[in-house]
């Protein structure tokens, strides 16, 4: 059953590859604006990280964290962003798959409908996105005074703030099965979460950490792997296993969003003819 | 592909199929009611291995609702479905591997990509084992005569070279079932005929089970050996064409192009409907034999030109609706 499982689970990565590879091979039917949108996200991704280093002119510290130590959170979670965005982040035009009938499409594929809605226009420029957040990232880590466990805390926050922004793209896209037009919403969750954790959440009030803690859990894609890799304390008191807690955070996060899909997908009403 | 069936030995089968949808409308700005639409009630039929079955109704009548819940689309409300042995909607990425699914009006092809790339896409996707993948796409590449556009990005193909390369893509796993939705919708007369000639190939040699949907009479008439007609959600019509126009009452028409005007013709076994200036129209039983009118009427008029319609089939489903 293991096998056949983790067979199934191959099989699909595989899919995914393929469908993935012909978008690109798709893109690059016109070259210069795959290279073009590529440098533009490299750019625009930059200028973003920019824009705090130039406040940092005026100020030393946010909420008690310098500039180095913000970059640690930028990376971290512009890295779980991007990397969720070229996964799954056609996840969010799922309105427009149900008005054209593409979705009805893909119901008809053996292969599991998720799968085919993600790597649907697979976009491989938006590589570019990773790459910025990996150079702020990889900067950070140099000031890091490292040691084994902090190695393993950072990687599983990696890891879990991908799984995190995939989970909450599929999540609130779904929404969209029940009022096709609603894929603002994620957007809220997945570029305007993204915003929220470029800041160290020291610089919130309490009660909007809460919410980032236990209802839209954004803290652990960063915010509380980093208080322990940069030795900080908690300025809200809140545990310290918390600090440990981003795969659990991850993977119940995934299971309830693959919940919401599955109801999604049953709900599923598709359109006129 | 060895076929599989259910317990009673059908390919497909329906049993008091039922789906209603819910529709929120307005009542004033800020309040609206839910309604219950009925989509589909109380369907029944089942069909077997190598048929070619015709499934027509007027627009809303629930063709493309069944259709939806028949490859795993829709969720039925309620009732019982099993097609080629599977429960479509939960064991869906099992019963694709089994179905072909051709919409006349969309495509399924990579719009910037050539057919060649597609369609290897497409075994990659089934995991159609590359020998068979390549033996199929020859046969079908060669039936459908599209070989010099293997190479073409499908946004540049026209209408009709993309209806057959939407079919190559959905016949290059062996699927046992092959539904049609308006396959030959807005195609021209040569495209229709070498279509109908490539499905009728198709079951002949392959036993393919074919369902189709369609407004164009000919397609039926060239195609289904059965047609259902459904309409408000149910069938009300299920047997051979033939019937079809028995139990319609349908009517073929003689257009009488005398050579003067006349009074209404009356001959035995036709009924004149309409005389306008020198031309008649004469109705008579789809199923009585045109010769003995055409006779009668030459032999006691003088007539300059003949010639017989075909009962339109929205008229014959038409009347079957309203009894």
């Amino acid at each position: 059953m293991a096998e056949t499982l983790a067979g199934a689970a191959a099989a699909n990565v595989r899919a995914y590859r393929d469908i993935g590879l012909m978008w690109t091979r798709a893109a690059m039917a016109y070259p210069a604006s795959f290279w073009m949108m590529a440098f533009s996200g490299f750019v625009v991704g930059g200028l973003d990280f920019v824009g705090i280093w130039i406040m940092f002119h005026t100020v030393d510290s946010l909420g008690e964290w310098n500039l180095r130590e913000i970059a640690f959170l930028y990376g971290a979670s512009g890295f779980g962003l991007a990397f969720a965005d070229m996964l799954v982040g056609r996840v969010e035009r799922l309105g427009d798959l149900i008005r054209t009938g593409r979705l009805d499409a893909m119901f008809l594929k053996p292969l599991p409908l998720l799968l085919q809605v993600c790597a649907d226009e697979f976009a491989l420029r938006r590589l570019s996105r990773i790459l910025q957040s990996v150079v702020v990232l990889g900067v950070a880590c140099t000031f890091v005074a490292w040691s084994p466990v902090k190695v393993l805390v950072t990687l599983s926050m990696i890891a879990s703030s991908s799984v995190i922004y995939l989970a909450i793209f599929v999540a609130f896209a779904c929404i969209q099965f029940w009022t096709i037009d609603a894929n603002e919403v994620a957007n809220a969750f997945t570029y305007g979460g993204n915003a929220v954790t470029q800041y160290p959440l020291s610089i919130y009030p309490r009660e909007v950490v809460t919410g980032l803690t236990l209802v839209v859990p954004l803290a652990f894609v960063n915010w509380y792997p980093a208080l322990y890799v940069i030795g900080k304390p908690d300025p809200y008191g809140f545990p310290d296993w918390l600090r440990f807690a981003s795969p659990l955070a991850a993977v119940v996060l995934m299971a309830l969003a693959l919940l919401v899909w599955r109801t999604g997908v049953r709900h599923y009403t598709s359109t006129g003819s | 592909m060895t076929s599989t069936s259910s317990a009673d030995g059908s390919l497909i089968q329906v049993r008091d199929l039922h789906r209603t949808f819910t529709v929120r409308r307005k009542t004033s700005r800020f309040r609206g009611v839910r309604d219950e639409v009925v989509a589909v009630h109380d369907l029944t039929f089942s069909v077997e291995v190598g048929e070619m079955v015709g499934y027509i109704g007027p627009n809303g009548a629930g063709k493309s609702t069944t259709i939806k819940m028949l490859t795993g689309i829709l969720v039925p409300t309620d009732g019982s479905l099993s097609v080629a042995g599977l429960d479509p909607s939960r064991q869906r990425t099992e019963l694709a591997r089994h179905l072909g699914v051709v919409f006349g009006q969309r495509t399924t092809l990579w719009w910037d990509l050539p057919l060649r790339d597609s369609f290897a896409v497409l075994q990659k996707i089934y995991r159609t084992s590359p020998e068979r993948h390549r033996a199929n796409l020859a046969e079908y590449v060669e039936l459908l005569d599209l070989g010099d556009l293997l190479d073409t990005p499908v946004r540049q193909l026209s209408l009709g070279q993309r209806m057959r390369g939407d079919i190559v893509a959905a016949l290059l796993h062996d699927p046992e079932i092959l539904f049609l939705d308006e396959p030959t919708i807005g195609l021209d007369v040569i495209s229709k005929g070498r279509l109908r000639e490539f499905l009728r190939t198709l079951n002949a040699e392959r036993r393919t089970t074919l369902m189709l949907t369609t407004h164009d009479l000919q397609d039926i008439e060239a195609l289904c050996d059965r047609v259902i007609v459904i309409d408000h959600g149910t069938a009300v019509f299920d047997g051979p064409l033939a019937d079809l126009h028995t139990q319609g009452g349908s009517t073929r028409t003689l257009v009488v192009d005398l050579v003067d005007e006349a009074p209404a013709i009356s001959v035995p076994g036709a009924v004149t409907r309409r005389v306008e200036g020198p031309r008649q129209w004469l109705s008579f039983p789809a199923d009585a034999s045109a010769a003995p009118i055409v006779a009668a009427v030459a032999a006691a008029y003088d007539v300059a030109d003949l010639s017989i319609q075909e009962p339109d089939i929205e008229d014959v489903i038409r009347e079957i609706y309203q009894r």
